[in-house]
C-alpha cells in the first residue's frame, strides 16, 4: 500500500514536470517553427508545428504548390473568352453552355463559356484551387493564368524548413552586420570593463584592512536600492553635455567605474580565501598590486567567470539603454534594431520576424549551454548570499 | 594613524578609486541633479527654472500618472505573488528526487534567458488575436480567446503571462536554496508520518524563507520599473492606455514630451513607493523568516 503511494506521488510529480515543461518550452518551439515557414503557413488556421511543402500532381509530376482558398462545392472551372480567363461559377449559374450573370441594371446576360473542369458537390472531399510555387507573389496576371482546382487530398505534405528566411530576415532588417558589431563591441567592452574594474574595487574592499572601509562598502551597498529611473535623467544630460549621444560610448564607458552589485558579489568570493596566503606574499615583498594580479585574480577566476557572463548578458539584451542613447540607424544593437524592424514590418511578415528573433535570442541560449555549470551557480549566489 | 595605517588607507583608496569616481560621476551628481530637476521646469534644451514643488502637485491632478501607477500596481499585485508560488512549486517539484532533473531544470530555465525583446516578439505572436497559438488552444476548450492585444482588459494579462514565463530566475535561486535543507528533517518528519504538505510547511518554507523574502523584494522592485515589454508590445500605452505603466509614461515625460523635471519628480515618487512597499513587506515577513545562523 505505502509502495503504491509512493509510486503515486511520483506519477503526479512527473506529470506534472511534465505538463509544465511542454507549456514553458512550447513559446520557443512555436517561434523557431514560425521562423521556417513561408508566410502563408504562418496564417494557416488550423498552424501546423512542422513546416511542410506541398506537392500536386501536374503533367504526371509531383511539383510544389501553394494551395489557395476552398471551392464552394458544386461548382464548374469555366474559361471565360471576353475576359480570356478561367473563373470558378457555380454550377447553377451555367445553363446550355452559357453562364447568366446579371449586369448592372439587374437584368440577366448570357455569357457564353466553355467548360473546363466540373466539380463535384461532396463534403467529404473538399477541393482547393493550388498555385504552382514558384508562382510569383502579387502578380495578379501570373497568378490568373497558372491556377488550377483538385480535390485537397490529391496534395501531399513533405516536411521542408525554410532555412532561407533567416537569410531573407536579415536583408529585411537592413543593418544586421552593423547591429551585430556593435552589440559584439558593447558586450566586449563592458565585459572587460565590468570585470577589471569590480575585481580591483571588490579587492579594495574585501582584502586591505583601511580605515573606514566597513562604512565605504554601507555606502556602496546603498547605491544598489536607487533605481534606474532616478539617475536616468541627469546621467542623460549628463552624456549630452559630453555631446556623446547617438554614439556607444554612454553604453559602455560607466562599466569601467565598478557597479556596487558586482563589487558586493566578488568582494563575497575573496573573503572566503584565506588570509595567510597573500600575508605570505607581503612577508616576501609582494606589493599590494601584485597580490591582486597573480594571487587573488587566478584563485577568483570562477567568480569573475560569472560576473563577466552575467555582464555579457546584460548588454546583449539591454534595450533601455540604445533606446535612450542610440539615434542612428546604423549605430542600434541587436535588441533594439529587432524591435525597429518590429515597428516596421510587424504585423505581417511574422516569418521573419520569428527568424530575426531567434538570430537574437539564440546565441544567449547556446551561451548558457556552454556555461551552465557557472552560469546556475552565479545565479543562486546571488540568491544565497543576497 | 600610524604609518602603516596612512599607508593601508592610501592603497585601499586606490583600489576602490574606479568605484569612487562611478559613485561621485554617476550615482551622487546624479540623485542630486535629480532632486534638483524635480523642482524644476527643465526640456534639456534651456536651462532648469526653479517652480516648487508644482511637479508634485502636477501628479495628483494627471489621470494619466494614476493610470500608469494603477496599472503598474495591478501587474504587481497580479505577476509577484503568482510568479512566487509558480516558481516555488516547479523547485519543489524539481527537488524531488526526479530523473534528467537537470533537463528539467534547463526547460523551465531557458525562457528567462531570451532577450526580452525578443520573447516580446514571441508573445505578439503567440497572442495574436486571429493567428496566435494561444487562441488556437483555447479553442480546444470551447473558449473564443480575447483579443489579448487591443482588448483594453486583457493587455495586463498579456504582461502577467509573459512575465510568468520568465520565473525561471526565480526558481533556480529556489532550488539552490532547497538543495541546501538538511535531509534529516525530511527523514524525521517522515518517520513522524507528516504528509507532504505539512512538510512544505512546516519544513521547506521556513528553511528557505530568507530566499523567498529576497525573491519578494527583487520581485517588488523589478515589477515596479517593468519597462521593456510594455514598451516594445503597446508602444504608447495600448488601447486606452490600458497597458502604460509607470516606467513607460516616465520615460514618455523624459524622452517624448522633454518634461526632464516631471520625470525626475516621478522616478522620486517611485523610489518612495518601493521605499514603502519594500518597508512593508520587511516588517510582515521579518517574524517568518528563519536564518540558520542565529
Amino acid at each position: 500500500m505505502i509502495q503504491f503511494k509512493q509510486f503515486l506521488n511520483k506519477l503526479i510529480i512527473y506529470i506534472l514536470l511534465l505538463a509544465g515543461s511542454v507549456v514553458f518550452i512550447i513559446p520557443l518551439v512555436w517561434m523557431i517553427s514560425t521562423a521556417l515557414k513561408p508566410i502563408e503557413q504562418t496564417m494557416a488556421m488550423p498552424p501546423s508545428w512542422i513546416p511542410y511543402q506541398l506537392y500536386a500532381e501536374i503533367d504526371g509530376q509531383q511539383q510544389k504548390v501553394k494551395q489557395g482558398e476552398l471551392v464552394e462545392q458544386p461548382a464548374l472551372v469555366v474559361y471565360d473568352e471576353s475576359l480570356g480567363k478561367d473563373l470558378i461559377v457555380a454550377q447553377k449559374n451555367v445553363v446550355d453552355g452559357a453562364l447568366q450573370r446579371r449586369n448592372v441594371d439587374g437584368d440577366i446576360i448570357e455569357i457564353p463559356v466553355e467548360i473546363r473542369a466540373e466539380i463535384p458537390a461532396s463534403l467529404e472531399h473538399p477541393w482547393v484551387k493550388v498555385i504552382p510555387a514558384n508562382t510569383p507573389e502579387g502578380t495578379s496576371d501570373a497568378y490568373d493564368e497558372t491556377w488550377f482546382v483538385q480535390p485537397l487530398e490529391g496534395l501531399t505534405k513533405k516536411v521542408d524548413f525554410r532555412w532561407g528566411n533567416f537569410g531573407k530576415a536579415i536583408k529585411a532588417m537592413k543593418y544586421f552586420p552593423m547591429y551585430l558589431k556593435n552589440t559584439l563591441i558593447l558586450c566586449f567592452l563592458t565585459v572587460l570593463g565590468t570585470v577589471s574594474s569590480s575585481a580591483i574595487a571588490a579587492y579594495g574592499f574585501s582584502r586591505i584592512p583601511w580605515r573606514g572601509r566597513n562604512k565605504m562598502f554601507l555606502v556602496a551597498l546603498a547605491t544598489m536600492m536607487i533605481p534606474f529611473p532616478v539617475v536616468m535623467v541627469p546621467v542623460y544630460c549628463l552624456f549630452r553635455w559630453l555631446g556623446w549621444i547617438g554614439t556607444l560610448r554612454p553604453l559602455w564607458v560607466g562599466s569601467f567605474f565598478a557597479g556596487a552589485f558586482n563589487v558586493f558579489l566578488l568582494r563575497q568570493f575573496f573573503m572566503t580565501i584565506p588570509k595567510d596566503l597573500s600575508d605570505a606574499a607581503r612577508i616576501d615583498g609582494c606589493n599590494e598590486f601584485r597580490i591582486f594580479w597573480q594571487i587573488m585574480l587566478p584563485l577568483c577566476r570562477p567568480a569573475l567567470m560569472v560576473v563577466g557572463l552575467f555582464q555579457f548578458m546584460a548588454t546583449w539584451n539591454d534595450f533601455l539603454g540604445p533606446l535612450i542613447y542610440l539615434t542612428d540607424q546604423k549605430d542600434f544593437t541587436l535588441a533594439l534594431g529587432l524591435q525597429f524592424f518590429q515597428s516596421q514590418h510587424g504585423g505581417t511578415e511574422w516569418h521573419y520576424l520569428m527568424a530575426a528573433s531567434t538570430l537574437v535570442g539564440v546565441p544567449i541560449i547556446i551561451l548558457f549551454f556552454f556555461t551552465q555549470k557557472s552560469f546556475i551557480e552565479g545565479i543562486s549566489m546571488t540568491g544565497i548570499k543576497g | 594613524m600610524t604609518r602603516r595605517e596612512w599607508k593601508d588607507f592610501w592603497t585601499g583608496i586606490a583600489f576602490i578609486s574606479p568605484w569612487i569616481v562611478g559613485f561621485v560621476v554617476l550615482v551622487l551628481y546624479p540623485v542630486g541633479a535629480s532632486i534638483y530637476y524635480s523642482f524644476c521646469d527643465y526640456d534639456v534644451l534651456s536651462r532648469p527654472v526653479w517652480i516648487g514643488t508644482l511637479n508634485y502637485q502636477d501628479m495628483f491632478t494627471d489621470a494619466v500618472f494614476w493610470k500608469s501607477l494603477k496599472n503598474t500596481l495591478y501587474f504587481a499585485a497580479v505577476s509577484l505573488p503568482l510568479g512566487l508560488v509558480l516558481a516555488l512549486l516547479v523547485a519543489v517539484l524539481l527537488n524531488q528526487e526526479v530523473k534528467f532533473r537537470s533537463g528539467f531544470r534547463t526547460i523551465y530555465f531557458l525562457p528567462s534567458l531570451v532577450p526580452v525583446v525578443a520573447s516580446a516578439m514571441i508573445w505578439l505572436w503567440i497572442l495574436n488575436g486571429k493567428f496566435g497559438l494561444l487562441n488556437y488552444g483555447l479553442s480546444f476548450l470551447g473558449i473564443e480567446g480575447p483579443n489579448w492585444l487591443s482588448d483594453e482588459n486583457w493587455t495586463k494579462p498579456s504582461i502577467i503571462l509573459m512575465a510568468l514565463w520568465g520565473v525561471g530566475g526565480a526558481m533556480v535561486i529556489y532550488l539552490a536554496a532547497l538543495q541546501d535543507v538538511p535531509r534529516e528533517l525530511y527523514e524525521s518528519a517522515d518517520i513522524d508520518g507528516a504528509s507532504a504538505w505539512t512538510k512544505l510547511r512546516h519544513i521547506t518554507i521556513p528553511m528557505i524563507s530568507p530566499v523567498i523574502y529576497f525573491n519578494l523584494i527583487m520581485g517588488i522592485i523589478g515589477s515596479l520599473q517593468v519597462f521593456a515589454q510594455p514598451f516594445i508590445m503597446f508602444g504608447g500605452g495600448g488601447t486606452n492606455r490600458s497597458a502604460l505603466f509607470y516606467a513607460v509614461y516616465l520615460y514618455q515625460n523624459a524622452f517624448d514630451y522633454n518634461q526632464m523635471g516631471y520625470a525626475c519628480a516621478m522616478a522620486w515618487v517611485l523610489f518612495l513607493i518601493i521605499l514603502v512597499l519594500t518597508w512593508l513587506a520587511t516588517k510582515s515577513t521579518r517574524k517568518h523568516i528563519y536564518y540558520a545562523g542565529e
